[in-house]
């Protein structure tokens, strides 16, 4: 975040970074008084970022893939791409199958058939892939001017995303649409760096994945990707939510993002790891998955260490479908680790009454938060609900060790300042004493199959030190405990043993380990590569070789990260990249995870390290799942038709003439998530006390509504009420020649705490991205009145 | 309380206002009256901002095991001393201060384990080992009744019978720790904050 200081032109999309991240806002302000960079804010709401920013561009909800959509478009038209970086970097030249083609009357691509099992549509993806020679070459045309190459088609795609169009669909005037486009478009020149940023009003969309690819494709024609200043720069909303990913808390994915094995694709350890993409670095994993398997289960062959995995078999298990099962009957208990669920998840009052079929349920957190206490809901009798609930006390922040991991993938040690109050414990202790208890009921007792439990290699000593705990993740050489400094050391042969690969590194040295490292930088360009740890590697700046051309010259000779001088590489960061060879051969592999080492302006899950696009190559535009108007750029269609359905859409959603105004919901600075932490924490309760709804004057009018009255809300599934704020920050947009209301409400409150409220969340939609599954929380349908 | 958007503004003035004095105040009190220094006989901790991914450094002076007071990390290159409302509140997840100005716990701090049984209205409060051995019988019950072992001749070792949400706002070790749980007892409903 600190980069962003060397960034020409920021564009801050579906994110607010003054209310949500507000020191980040530090650092673009030194870009704009030291560079003289702009801010741009595109939002629906004239946020505090919009508020400060040099123009702000108002778009409509849910209608980020065509407003970025139209800068690709404008981009191309006007010849502004960086075009040595697009030729070198990404798959622009790289021809596509003849066959592959796309209706713009059903906004559909070729391959498109019917998923009953989902209810929706899926693709088969063969006219999607490349062109290749006899020998598997992939063709391309080094010109892009064969009709069948990516940029020639991206072209001809495109061309709908006019100026026009855009301002149709968005409801933003002509003139500040293309007044954005040409600022922003303005970093394809080579020397200058443009910074997209973007939090959950890009990604809560049930389009959400084609809107984060919105975001970085007119970043890679632009040249804007691994150097400083620029880069897709998704702004984390927890202080550990990026480790908790890497740590592998999400049900695809075992640590450091290896796929969790599937029971029919990967029935042995041999099926997985052949399974690895045909080239790029993930041509490595066997290495990091035989050592996370000799981390866990030493004692056994990796043959039966992969045997104990557990295998899906092709159910989603995303959140929304956790709680879909749960309400089907099919979940007996649930174990929830500070997570608040029911307030927010989405359409969360079914979730709090699904929550009365679990035969138990365990909640650990700091306060009693909702979904512990889902049976005091207002509507709820306990008397008739059989859960057994358990809430164990946590200990605070700092009252804990342990590492947690930024935006910036800073790996920072948080140390224990005092004792948690009471017996409140800190969640390794926890988990630490529940798994030794769980192990002692097999041992005691015996069950079902326990040997996975307990021959789990499990050795934190009698009270769990997260010392230890961060050797094994770290990696260590099994004949003498030696702790590894790469994941380059890492091997396949079960010699090595490694919690999650990524972190290499971040505690090889026991007394000293770099995750605790303070030594700020004093000159330089703001990688602070001595602040403790950064993964992969220590690396400040992923895929930057994109930082400087085929040649070994950084684009902007002030940034010079990597610079090849008298045959070698003068470098200030970690190189992403082979440093050992010449630098036109690296260029050829500039992003490194992929088989074919480009950029994907066009993705295709090419050599098996695809399936985050099941929905389109090219980001697209369609409309939320509830939506006022029609899609305007494809005539017969609608909201995504690949996402992820649990529920009958009919049901589900509602119609625009019950449910007029478009809703989005949002945070405040003075509040964090579900709430439970800082609505039991006076001061910040003080500073922004209750809930509250955001109209335009204009809609208060028409509904006879005054400044501070009680507003009815209610959506298809579900009703709530909010105090009105009436307020012109919040603009009504005139899309083909109507008036569309938005109304605005943060989610922050609940039933339980200092400070109570209504549930945002009960009226938003359970409808999901079909690579992702996020619920669509940014965009949906409402109606509101005044109570009494 | 009749909120307008009017009085919230005041309100939010009138404590940004409250912010700003302190600052200031403080060091003129500890100049003219007896009053002694917040941090004086403190000891300084360096921990992270629990709150957003920004990654924040915060010091926390603690004396006689207590934290007396936070405030940012001015040695820390993110935010060189600053912080946001939430960050400069984390003395209140813990303490407060009584209608005298003195500090006092949080009252809503969790700090004993709690039982709702079956149909009860109301909490219980338990031991830890009680609580540890109950879960650990449920846990076990119900991954034994729903355990699937093969199926279509793979050994899947699962249970779709038990759900577990990790969090964004445990640290990495915690959720590692989680993470060999989760797989060596066969959940495969797994999931946190991040999917949403």
């Amino acid at each position: 975040m600190i980069d962003y200081k060397n960034s020409d032109v920021l564009m801050n999309i579906g994110g607010n970074t003054a209310e949500n991240h507000p020191i980040t806002m530090k650092w673009i302000e030194k870009a704009r008084e030291e560079r003289g960079a702009k801010l741009i804010c595109v939002d629906p709401r004239l946020t505090r970022t919009g508020a400060v920013a040099d123009l702000y561009v108002p778009i409509r909800p849910g209608t980020n893939c065509a407003y970025l959509g139209g800068l690709t478009a404008y981009i191309l038209d006007n010849n502004l791409y960086h075009e040595e970086y697009v030729k070198h970097y990404t798959n622009a030249t790289y021809l596509v199958n003849e066959d592959f083609d796309f209706d713009n009357v059903t906004g559909l691509f070729s391959g498109v058939e019917d998923d009953p099992d989902r209810n929706a549509k899926a693709y088969d993806q063969s006219t999607w892939q490349y062109q290749t020679d006899e020998d598997g070459e992939i063709l391309t045309d080094p010109d892009m001017q064969d009709e069948n190459c990516v940029l020639q088609i991206m072209k001809r795609f495109y061309q709908a995303y006019s100026l026009e169009n855009i301002s149709e669909v968005t409801g933003c005037p002509i003139d500040t649409l293309e007044e954005s486009y040409r600022l922003y478009a303005s970093t394809g020149d080579p020397e200058k760096a443009g910074n997209m940023l973007y939090a959950m009003g890009i990604t809560q969309f049930s389009h959400g994945t084609q809107s984060v690819r919105s975001v970085a494709v007119p970043q890679l024609l632009l040249g804007n990707i691994g150097r400083p200043g620029g880069g897709v720069n998704a702004q984390r909303g927890q202080s550990n939510v990026q480790g908790c990913c890497d740590m592998g808390i999400l049900y695809h994915i075992l640590t450091g993002y290896m796929p969790v094995p599937q029971r029919d694709a990967h029935p042995n350890l041999d099926a997985y790891n052949e399974a690895v993409p045909e080239g790029g670095y993930w041509v490595n994993r066997p290495n990091f998955m035989n050592s996370m398997l000799t981390a866990w289960w030493p004692e056994q062959s990796l043959d039966v260490a992969y045997q104990y995995l557990p295998k899906l078999d092709g159910t989603d298990r995303s959140h929304i479908g956790q709680y879909y099962r749960m309400g089907q009957g099919e979940v007996k208990g649930m174990i929830c680790w500070a997570d608040n669920p029911a307030v927010s998840g989405p359409t969360s009052g079914d979730k709090r009454k699904y929550q009365a079929l679990l035969d138990w349920m365990v909640v650990v957190d700091l306060f009693e938060n909702e979904t512990a206490a889902f049976w005091k809901a207002p509507g709820m009798n306990p008397a008739d609900i059989d859960t057994d609930v358990f809430l164990l006390p946590a200990a605070a922040a700092y009252e804990r060790n342990g590492s947690k991991t930024n935006s910036s993938r800073w790996i920072q040690w948080q140390e224990k300042v005092q004792q948690a109050p009471g017996e409140a414990k800190s969640d390794l202790w926890i988990a630490d004493k529940l798994f030794k208890a769980i192990r002692k009921e097999y041992e005691e007792n015996g069950g079902v199959f326990p040997d996975p439990i307990l021959n789990m290699n499990w050795d934190y000593g009698e009270e769990a030190d997260s010392g230890k705990v961060a050797m094994e993740i770290n990696g260590y050489r099994v004949a003498d405990g030696q702790l590894l400094s790469s994941f380059g050391d890492l091997r396949d042969d079960g010699s090595t043993a490694c919690g999650s690969w990524i972190y290499t590194g971040f505690y090889s040295d026991p007394d000293n380990p770099a995750t605790k490292r303070r030594i700020a930088e004093k000159e330089g360009i703001g990688l602070n590569s001595e602040w403790t740890f950064a993964w992969p590697a220590n690396r400040r700046i992923v895929y930057n070789r994109g930082a400087a051309d085929p040649q070994g010259n950084p684009w902007n000779p002030e940034f010079p990260i990597f610079k090849w001088v008298d045959d070698q590489w003068e470098m200030m960061d970690v190189p992403d990249f082979n440093a050992n060879i010449p630098p036109e051969e690296s260029a050829e592999s500039a992003f490194i995870m992929l088989p074919e080492g480009k950029g994907r302006l066009f993705a295709n899950g090419h050599g098996g390290a695809g399936g985050t696009s099941n929905d389109s190559p090219m980001p697209i535009h369609y409309e939320p799942a509830e939506s006022p108007v029609d899609n305007l750029l494809y005539p017969q269609a609608t909201f995504n038709p690949i996402s992820q359905r649990w529920y009958p859409v009919e049901e589900h959603f509602g119609e625009v003439e019950d449910y007029p105004y478009i809703i989005s919901t949002y945070r405040v600075t003075e509040h964090y998530q579900s709430g439970i932490m800082t609505r039991n924490m006076p001061w910040l309760v003080e500073t922004m006390p209750e809930l509250f709804i955001e109209l335009h004057p204009s809609l208060a009018e028409e509904k006879g509504i005054q400044n501070g009255d009680m507003v009815e809300i209610e959506s298809k599934r579900g009703k709530i009420q909010a105090r009105a704020c009436v307020t012109s920050r919040i603009k009504p947009y005139n899309v083909n020649g109507n008036t569309i209301h938005v109304v605005g409400l943060p989610w922050h409150w609940g039933f339980m705490g200092m400070s109570q409220g209504d549930v945002t969340n009960d009226l938003a939609p359970s409808i999901g991205d079909p690579n992702s599954t996020i619920p669509e929380y940014k965009a949906f349908l409402c109606n509101v009145r005044r109570v009494g | 309380m009749d909120l307008t958007r009017r009085s919230f503004l005041k309100l939010a003035g009138a404590t940004a206002a409250a912010a700003t004095l302190t600052g200031v105040g403080l060091r003129k009190a500890s100049a003219s009256t007896d009053e002694p220094l917040r941090i004086k006989y403190t000891k300084e901790y360096f921990t992270v901002c629990t709150f957003c991914g920004v990654g924040c450094g915060v010091i926390c002076n603690v004396r006689d095991g207590v934290i007396v007071n936070t405030e940012g990390d001015p040695d820390h290159p993110m935010n060189e001393g600053t912080l946001c409302p939430k960050g400069v509140a984390h003395y209140n997840v813990s303490y407060m201060f009584d209608e005298k100005g003195k500090p006092k716990p949080n009252p809503n701090r969790l700090t004993k384990p709690l039982r709702r049984k079956p149909g009860a209205s109301d909490w219980e409060e338990m031991e830890w080992d009680e609580a540890l051995e109950a879960i650990a019988k449920k846990f076990k019950e119900t991954r034994d009744e729903t355990f699937i072992e093969q199926e279509n001749g793979v050994m899947v070792n699962r249970t779709d019978a038990i759900n577990w949400l990790g969090s964004a706002f445990c640290n990495n070790e915690e959720n590692y720790l989680f993470k060999k749980i989760i797989s060596s007892s066969g959940i495969v409903n797994f999931d946190h904050c991040a999917r949403l």
